[in-house]
């Protein structure tokens, strides 16, 4: 691919066709206000999701049965996280990462580390101290990772960070510091206290984890987005066409996919944070790779490049194996078939759909672009 | 930190480490192929080695062999190793035709995105892996001790077993006639001609779709047999075996050099060999850390691996 023929999709991004019927095309031909009040009420929508067992008819099919709602809606929570974050990685800098849940690994075991009573260091933080700790941490073992191997092309960076989520993984088993399968017990949870004294993150409603999980979710949006469209996600857009043209253009390759790979990084320590203060235990059996090639199948499914597709992927994939549960067909669980039924979904969007389900505007026409150069079979 | 210990077996832990990695080696095959013609990582390509391994297990069953089973004689060894290659290398090798036609191709119609081809692999992984699971109960299956270890070759504090020489033969046999096949036939020119540049072979009149059939059918002739001599030396199989042996096969394929077949020869044993030394010298659960350390130190001096990409090169 030449830097002529590319210089259609490396302009700002297309005005929106009148004839574009999508919904999406609606939205962009809204004035401002309307835009902002569309997404507001999404979001208002999504704080209310806790209680959508309680609408007539619909409410219950939504409702997952053999699992607390609440506990489901906060895993989907920090797997959307996960898929934002993974989505910057992948689908900005188009970098390919199957190791992210090394990331994720790194930030909860952060916390662990520095709150658990059973921890050899004996610090015993509270759950909020740790999180700046724990986030800088993340991103200081994406840059650690990334400095020697961001100068990989695409298909060896993916091994090497595959290599990378398997070494802390392995480490997470047999590191006496870190402590295998016993795991670290008594994580404490979130600050913050009910009007009647009772602590508002307990063991006993997931619910407020979700509403913080959701809170963080609309932060770390915005930042993202407000990335891409600066001159750092003009870079990544670059460096994901062409990068030896951008390189020759004078981005400096290197170091803007270092910050791509560190605000993924970031994005996940977060999630890691969330995941230790719910949870309040973990061990070595809790990051196994598979997570991380499921988050990746989530944003391609999703439509990587774009943050709601990336929304999209996330909550695929934690809710539908969680819907499956507790359903019985012919005397079995779902729930023992949720990868398997998975596996044919990933098969058939990618087949019939292969940008993902919302791709974004401009990968979907750097794949126009695309088909016009290679051969007919 | 056991130094010694490596110095003092320094000979075994090596015979070892080329039996494990001589696997490796043909299990790499399979990736560096598919990744030489369509630069795509065949995720896949662990539950090709998975149902070969199956069905070497299901042919035994029929003779009602077990893990509990007697070790037969001689001959009817021979004849079930036989039979047991065969059906491998029957299963592995349709399944990769099976997943090369139901997810692949249609997305090289439609000219979808590299990506999108990475995910319906891992799809395509997961399907295979788990139908295998949810049929298996999840539970291990064990292997008919069809070989009994015993020493052909004594030399000090080295023994050489009956299964290591067998492993490395048959996989430097099958190496030597895929290395001939690839660059002294027809198809083997078809196949480096597609991996130099698949549209100006199509327009030379190499049928690129039959092709990269072929060597779908390669890699998965080659996990065939690879996962026969797995299964009789680990002696188990598990339905997520593929998974774990696949990141160490696509490594070693790495470390040589994707789309190198000689590469995937050199990386699988080295690989071999090295985790042997590794877990003597820092423990059997850490060996793992230590290939994947060599790999990136490998990479940041070689970007393209040992013996860098060269499928379509005229030596191969």
């Amino acid at each position: 691919m030449t830097a002529v023929e590319n210089h259609q999709t490396a302009q700002a991004p297309p005005p929106v066709k009148a004839t574009d019927r999508t919904v999406r095309g609606w939205l962009g031909r809204q004035p401002l206000p309307v835009r902002i009040l569309v997404i507001v009420g999404f979001a208002i929508l999504a704080y209310l999701l806790p209680y959508v067992g309680d609408v007539p008819v619909l409410g219950p099919q939504v409702v997952t049965q053999a699992n607390d709602w609440g506990s489901v809606l906060f895993e989907i929570s920090y797997f959307v996280l996960l898929a934002i974050g993974l989505n910057v990685v992948v689908g900005f800098a188009g970098l390919l990462d199957l190791g992210y849940v090394g990331f994720f690994a790194v930030g909860a075991y952060t916390v662990a580390l520095l709150t658990s009573p059973d921890s050899n260091f004996g610090l015993k933080w509270v759950w909020l101290a740790s999180v700046p700790v724990a986030i800088a941490v993340a991103m200081f073992s994406g840059l650690i990772l990334g400095w020697p191997t961001l100068r990989l092309r695409g298909d060896y960076l993916a091994i090497v960070t595959l290599g990378f989520a398997e070494i802390i993984r392995i480490f997470a088993d047999s590191a006496p510091l870190l402590r295998g399968d016993r795991g670290f017990g008594s994580i404490p949870h979130p600050p913050g206290n009910n009007p009647d004294g009772t602590a508002i993150f307990s063991v006993r409603d997931a619910t407020p984890y979700y509403w913080l999980g959701l809170s963080i979710i609309i932060l770390v949006i915005l930042a993202v987005r407000n990335l891409d469209r600066s001159r750092v996600g003009r870079s990544w857009l670059a460096i994901r066409e062409d990068e030896e043209a951008a390189e020759i253009m004078g981005v400096r390759t290197i170091k803007f996919k270092l910050w791509a790979f560190a605000i993924g990084a970031c994005v996940a320590g977060l999630g890691g944070v969330m995941f230790a203060g719910y949870q309040g235990f973990m061990n070595s059996s809790t990051f196994v790779l598979q997570f991380s090639i499921l988050v990746l199948a989530g944003v391609v499914m999703g439509g990587s490049g774009n943050i709601a597709g990336a929304i999209l992927g996330g909550v695929l994939i934690a809710y539908v194996p969680e819907r499956l549960r507790g359903i019985e067909v012919f005397g079995q669980d779902l729930f023992q078939w949720r990868f398997l039924m998975f596996g044919v979904i990933i098969i058939l969007i990618m087949i019939f759909r292969p940008q993902g389900v919302i791709p974004s505007r401009r990968r979907a026409m750097e794949l126009k672009d695309r088909a016009k150069e290679v051969a007919p079979e | 930190m056991n130094f010694v210990g490596l110095l003092h077996s320094l000979g075994p832990l090596s015979i070892a480490g080329l039996a494990q990695g001589a696997i490796y080696a043909l299990f790499a095959l399979g990736y560096t192929l598919v990744y030489g013609v369509l630069r795509l990582i065949n995720f896949a390509h662990s539950e090709v080695f998975l149902m070969g391994a199956y069905a070497a297990l299901n042919v035994w069953g029929l003779f009602s062999l077990n893990q509990n089973s007697a070790t037969p004689a001689t001959v009817v060894v021979i004849g079930l190793l036989m039979l047991g290659l065969v059906a491998a290398i029957i299963a592995s090798g349709a399944t990769a035709l099976v997943v090369e036609l139901v997810a692949y191709r249609p997305l090289r119609r439609r000219n979808a995105p590299p990506l999108a081809f990475l995910i319906t692999a891992i799809g395509a992984s997961l399907v295979i892996s788990e139908a295998t699971g949810v049929f298996t109960h999840r539970s291990i299956t064990g292997v008919p001790p069809l070989i009994r270890p015993a020493d052909v070759v004594t030399f000090g504090n080295l023994h050489i077993t009956n299964l290591q020489v067998l492993i490395i033969v048959l996989a430097l046999v099958m190496m030597f006639g895929l290395d001939r096949f690839i660059n002294t036939t027809r198809l083997g020119r078809g196949i480096r001609a597609v991996a130099q540049n698949p549209d100006s072979a199509a327009l030379m009149g190499v049928n690129k779709n039959r092709v990269i059939s072929l060597v779908f059918l390669l890699g998965g002739l080659m996990a065939g047999v690879a996962a026969v001599m797995y299964v009789l030396k680990i002696g188990t199989v598990k339905f997520d075996a593929g998974f774990d042996l696949g990141i160490v096969a696509f490594t070693a394929a790495v470390l040589g050099g994707i789309g190198n077949l000689r590469g995937a020869l050199l990386g699988g044993l080295l690989l071999g060999v090295v985790e042997n030394y590794a877990a003597e010298v820092f423990g059997t659960e850490y060996r793992r850390v230590i290939v994947f350390v060599l790999l990136i130190g490998v990479l940041m001096f070689l970007p393209t691996g040992l013996l860098g990409e060269s499928l379509g090169k005229a030596r191969a």
